[in-house]
């Protein structure tokens, strides 16, 4: 099984998304399932190491949470760009979070919540220290953005995929 | 364009609502590239028009061409997850390039400039004709 399929989750995605760009019917199915499969063991040729999802229900959870972050902070740029460059109060600046993190697909999607979070900008990670440097658009506090990273959304990750 | 003449107002509204959403916030993202002053502060601007500028466009797409084709088309999403998936890509080359750039030219208000003997902390302007590393791979800021 292991062997067949390296890459389960991926696997299922990449039907998933063949499905979604033709149209479902069972010959897609079998068809987008042979080359996903394919696919997949091509891909643990680079990437033997497959990625465990311990707590499927903090994933969902922390989409939730993100989505409803991504809508506030949108709305909060689009505001400061509008009037922040009349009044010049909004101050932005380098914020250095230290990570409990370490494992290459968490930090992915972590990477993937700050960039898509309009205000704040993943600038470098240091690998041997475990610091995340932020650009932050609209700098209220360092410690609120520290833990805004680190309670928000690195406890959900710790826990949805086991170290 | 025909068509478009006899949707009902059920689903011309949301579209409508999630197009000019959408393309709003795509436009805010675009002034405040070009208005905003400082590099760092111009990578957040172009955020705006991959999250919730695409989403709008996106979902105005999937609701209106749903309706017309009279099944889920749900394709869009495709797009969306690639524009998730590879906007962190593009943003850390550039925000690490800068920040690399920065560091070496020691401009004041950089975290983590590492301090060399040979290479001044501080603005410092290099000699006429001559570049502040003679071998680029010595450069800090490699993690």
């Amino acid at each position: 099984m292991t062997r067949l399929f390296p890459h389960p989750l991926l696997t299922a995605a990449l039907t998933l998304v063949w499905l979604l760009l033709t149209s479902f019917s069972l010959g897609h199915l079998i068809l987008g399932a042979v080359v996903a499969a394919l696919a997949s063991r091509a891909f643990a040729a680079i990437e033997p190491e497959r990625v465990k999802v311990r707590s499927p229900k903090s994933l969902v959870k922390l989409f939730f949470i993100v989505g409803l972050d991504i809508i506030r902070s949108n709305y909060a740029v689009a505001r400061l760009i509008l009037t922040g460059g009349q009044h010049g109060k909004r101050r932005s600046g380098f914020v250095e979070i230290p990570l409990q993190l370490r494992d290459p697909a968490p930090l992915a999607l972590l990477s993937m919540i700050v960039t898509a979070t309009p205000g704040t900008a993943w600038v470098e990670y240091d690998e041997e220290t475990g610091t995340l440097l932020l650009h932050v658009f609209d700098m209220i506090e360092t410690d609120d953005w520290v833990k805004l990273i680190a309670i928000r959304y690195e406890t959900l990750l710790l826990e949805a995929f086991p170290r | 364009m025909t068509y478009l003449e006899t949707l009902p107002a059920w689903i011309a509204i949301p579209v409508a609502f999630f197009l000019v959403l959408g393309a709003t916030l795509t436009l805010l993202g675009a002034i405040g590239l070009a208005r905003l002053q400082s590099f760092y502060d111009r990578l957040h601007a172009p955020t705006l028009g991959t999250s919730w500028g695409a989403a709008g466009i996106l979902l105005a797409s999937m609701i209106l061409v749903s309706w017309t084709e009279g099944r889920a088309v749900l394709h869009e999403l495709v797009i969306g997850i690639f524009l998730m998936v590879t906007t962190p890509v593009t943003l850390m080359f550039l925000g690490r390039a800068a920040l690399h750039r920065d560091r070496i030219e020691g401009t004041p208000g950089i975290p983590g400039a590492v301090e060399r003997s040979d290479v001044p902390i501080g603005p410092v302007s290099p000699p006429e004709g001559e570049t502040a590393f003679a071998d680029p791979a010595e450069a800090p800021g490699e993690g």
